[in-house]
């Protein structure tokens, strides 16, 4: 423990780099912005290179190849040199990107702040113009604007910067919507200031980090874009030149000199190649929801690495279906690994109900989900500790016999049937998978015992919801379909994590006089998880009680219930409000918390 | 469903009324005399009566647009004076060449994208994703019309196994393998792009699904893991995969324009080019309202598609 302690340590203060710091982590971030300034470089020192004229003309001289001598990149048909033409040509790309993106950034970004900050019938006319700009092809817009305004590099750079215009305005609002109601501008608005100042001095500082995303995310459109514009000749008319309309000349003699059209191309790419990959380093370090990095794929089972392998140790309580010992979960922060739940041991005997109580955050549904490897890794690891089912140790099995007894012989019911339901299927098909999952009957026959299902669980007209989607149900009768699925392979053991909290207080009753009589009816057992000691003292014979990943007391529930000895034990009982106990409950729990949190 | 696909359809008639306003304004907004802008190099006195006298260019504007949409209605979409025949009749005929064109792609990108996109987030932090992340990042960052020219260079210069333009071939051609053979280097071209875009989406889509409590479910039952990445992962992913690959049907028929240049393909985009070259302003108008009328009722089917797969959208 103390040891993971230590490592933690690096951990938070790396979380507190600096964004360059951040960016320059990014190898490939990096190596956009290394790429990006040396061509920014190569182009701003254009005119001090010494490279020839890029328009003198040497038709005598022309479509020499690459490395001929005096001209590096060879030179085009008429005769001028193409490394020239490139850096110049780069310049003039960079120049009208970047100038297509600002004038896209301002007006956009003005459209968005407006639109967001006034709302109603502005917010509605704005929004609705942009939704019709973004309702036309991206490149065709471009294209009658440039038709309309007749063929050039400026009318080109209008038109891009017009067709990215939406992209500012619409991220700038959403963003701008949110911030209007906060404090600070009601402050702000109060002191006396103006719209404007608001807007300019409260509002456009805290929008900045999204309007620099979505210039770094749209630059190098824009210039591959107009690059494109110049390239079907309707850009930039010589003599002046970019570097799409090099590749546009050059095409024409693509069968003889390749060369003069695929150097301008190249260069194109690699400039925008070096915008997107830094616009992703950017992208990433400003965006914290990015930046988190918690979007990783979650393993079928929770990798388990255990410290020191347990011994295969005979079993100690024979009646036990379920035995716990030693149970210990972490999450992997950086490179330190936090364990969540330590020391974990119980046993369940067949047809028991044990109660797993404790606040959130206490370790109980990671300590339920560790059971069957369902903890979400990475981040998690099972660091410890043996899982017993009938003796057999479940975390040394390999993936596929874990597999065998998730949902067969120990079922799981999940709190908030909402999310933990899929919302594209219909109940009944999902209750029926379940069932062919591990058993092997045709579609009818388990459609068939899925109905059976919702009977038993008390889904009125059950024969008509069948059919319905998660989405359609109400909050109780979800949850009977989630306990119906748990109950489609006659399990051993439920595991059943607050399998009520959702509920209101009469449908949290009536779940829970069903969980306890299909317990009595098929004699299962019982692991019920939940924050609410008036549940445990109503439905389970023995209650554990966790506290910051351990277990701090356990026993029969009468005996914790009249003589709880933890500290904590007492506070959680005294929380249950007992029916017309009411007047004072708020005196009597308070001095037990105090000096403590509330 | 029947009702939601009808009021969707009532929905997509304001945008469509807007696109119009849009492009009658864009052209209204021609400086100098409508009339002779719009006839170029044709605007001998004769003709600039006779565009004024069609168009009503001598009425206010909001009557102009009127007149104008009553045509468009009735399948007038004025007279191009350089090609001598009627905008419909040019824009109709090259219409079918860069739906097959811009269709095919469409399938591409949304195939090998999603396929990309799905392997990349399963297989996530190992080769296949390093490798899938790599081309996407070199797909949009290539100019499609230059990696046209270098398709051009490798499959018709260099290894003569491709035709390098046209849609058919001058002699002898017309028929459907004909057709396929010129269409794989534009096709092909005109999807790297959208495939990097829509392959980009997915993993990001599937990713986050992966986390959702529903696939944790899925796992508690004792589903094997392709059956929870295929059948509950991905059909959740679907449903926010579908908007983007309408949004891509709006830049494939958008990047057309260059590819239908450099391939010579004879569509819509290539007559755009030579049109604005040409100042052929009602061949431009007419074309860019077809085209942005499509992409309007494209993104329609791709709504219903998604309310189909997401009972929830439906209301």
């Amino acid at each position: 423990m103390t040891q993971a302690l230590a490592t933690t340590e690096p951990q938070v203060s790396s979380a507190r780099l600096s964004s360059w710091k951040l960016l320059f982590n990014n190898r490939l971030a990096a190596g956009g912005l290394v790429v990006l300034v040396a061509i920014c470089l190569l182009a701003a020192l254009a005119p001090l290179l010494p490279i020839p004229n890029p328009d003198a003309t040497f038709p005598a001289n022309r479509l020499q190849p690459i490395l001929s001598e005096g001209h590096l990149l060879g030179t085009d048909h008429l005769g001028r040199d193409i490394l020239s033409r490139l850096i110049w040509g780069t310049q003039v790309s960079i120049a009208v990107g970047l100038s297509a993106t600002a004038i896209a950034a301002l007006v956009g970004s003005l459209i968005g702040l407006v639109s967001g900050y006034a709302r109603g019938v502005t917010d509605n006319v704005l929004m609705r113009g942009i939704d019709m700009l973004m309702a036309f092809p991206y490149i065709l817009l471009a294209l009658a604007i440039v038709a309309v305004l007749g063929p050039g590099l400026l009318n080109a750079l209008y038109a891009i910067a017009i067709v990215n215009i939406p992209f500012f305005a619409r991220n700038v609002r959403g963003i701008t919507i949110g911030l209007a109601n906060r404090e600070f501008v009601d402050a702000a608005r109060l002191s006396g200031k103006s719209h404007a100042a608001i807007l300019f001095t409260e509002v456009l500082p805290n929008v900045l980090p999204v309007i620099v995303i979505t210039m770094s995310t749209t630059v190098g459109w824009m210039i591959l874009e107009t690059a494109g514009l110049s390239f079907l000749g309707l850009g930039a008319q010589p003599p002046q030149s970019d570097l799409g309309s090099m590749l546009g000349e050059g095409r024409r003699l693509l069968f003889n000199a390749p060369h003069v059209s695929i150097i301008p191309g190249l260069m194109i790419f690699a400039l925008v190649m070096s915008i997107n990959l830094l616009g992703d380093g950017v992208r990433d370090v400003l965006d914290p929801r990015l930046r988190a990095g918690d979007l990783t794929r979650p393993l079928a089972v929770t990798r388990i690495r255990r410290k020191p392998v347990p011994a295969p140790t005979p079993a100690g309580d024979a009646a036990a279906i379920l035995e716990v010992r030693d149970l210990e979960t972490s999450f992997q922060r950086g490179r330190a690994t936090v364990p969540a739940i330590r020391d974990i041991s119980f046993s369940l005997d067949k047809g028991e109900c044990l109660g797993l109580i404790g606040e959130s955050g206490s370790g109980k549904s990671v300590t339920a989900l560790s059971l069957l490897g369902l903890v979400a890794s990475p981040p998690g690891i099972i660091t410890g500790g043996t899982v017993k089912i009938e003796g057999e140790d479940v975390l040394a099995l390999p993936e596929g016999r874990i597999r065998a007894l998730r949902g067969a012989k120990v079922a799981y019911v999940f709190q908030d049937p909402l999310t933990t339901l899929h919302p594209l299927y219909r109940v009944g098909e999902q209750i029926a998978e379940a069932i062919t999952t591990h058993q092997p009957v045709g579609k009818a026959e388990a459609r068939r015992r899925a109905l059976a299902l919702m009977e038993q669980v008390g889904i009125r007209d059950a024969a008509a919801r069948i059919d319905a989607y998660p989405h359609e149900m109400s909050g109780g009768q979800r949850q009977r379909i989630g306990i119906a699925m748990a109950l489609a392979n006659d399990p051993d053991i439920i595991i059943a994590d607050e399998p009520t909290t959702a509920l209101d207080v009469t449908v949290q009753a009536r779940i829970l006089d069903l969980l306890q009589d299909l317990r009595k009816e098929r004699g299962l057992a019982l692991l019920l998880i939940t924050h609410d000691f008036g549940v445990v003292a109503q439905v389970c014979d023995r209650v554990a009680v966790m506290k910051d990943g351990e277990i701090v007391e356990a026993g029969a529930t009468a005996e914790v219930l009249r003589h709880p000895r933890h500290d904590y034990t007492k506070k959680l009982i005294a929380c249950v409000p007992e029916l017309g106990q009411g007047a004072g409950f708020l005196d009597r729990v308070r001095p037990l918390f105090a000096g403590g949190r509330p | 469903m029947t009702g939601y696909i009808l009021k969707r359809l009532v929905s997509a008639i304001p945008v469509i009324i807007g696109l119009s306003v849009i492009v009658f304004g864009i052209m209204a907004l021609i400086p100098g005399d409508t009339a002779t802008a719009l006839l170029g190099s044709y605007a001998t006195p004769d003709n600039v009566a006779r565009i004024n006298r069609e168009l009503g260019l001598d009425r206010p504007v909001y009557e102009q647009y009127f007149v104008w949409v009553g045509n468009l209605l009735q399948g007038d979409f004025g007279r191009s004076y350089i090609l001598n025949r009627p905008v419909l009749d040019e824009i109709l005929e090259r219409f079918g060449a860069t739906l097959i064109l811009a269709g095919t792609a469409l399938v591409l990108c949304s195939i090998l994208g999603i396929l990309a996109g799905v392997v990349s987030a399963v297989r996530q932090f190992g080769w296949t994703d390093r490798i899938v992340t790599f081309f996407v990042l070199i797909g949009i960052s290539t100019p499609a019309f230059w990696l046209g020219l270098l398709f051009i260079l490798i499959f018709a210069v260099q290894w003569r196994v491709l035709p390098a333009s046209g849609m058919y071939a001058v002699y002898g051609g017309g028929d459907l393998p004909d057709l396929l053979r010129h269409l794989i280097l534009p096709a092909t071209t005109l999807a790297i792009v959208a495939t990097g875009v829509i392959a980009r989406l997915t993993r990001a889509a599937m990713l986050e699904v992966l986390r959702q409590d529903y696939v944790r479910t899925a796992r508690a039952k004792g589903l094997d893991e392709r059956r929870v990445i295929y059948r509950h992962a991905f059909k959740s992913a679907l449903v926010s995969i579908i908007p983007v690959i309408g949004i891509q049907a709006g830049f494939v028929m958008g990047g057309a324009v260059y590819i239908e240049t450099v391939f010579q393909w004879p569509g819509i985009g290539q007559m755009l080019v030579s049109a604005i070259s040409t100042r052929d302003l009602l061949l431009v108008q007419g074309g860019v309202l077809l085209v942005a009328v499509t992409y309007v009722l494209i993104n329609l089917v791709a709504d219903v598609a998604q309310a189909m797969l997401d009972p929830r959208l439906k209301t």
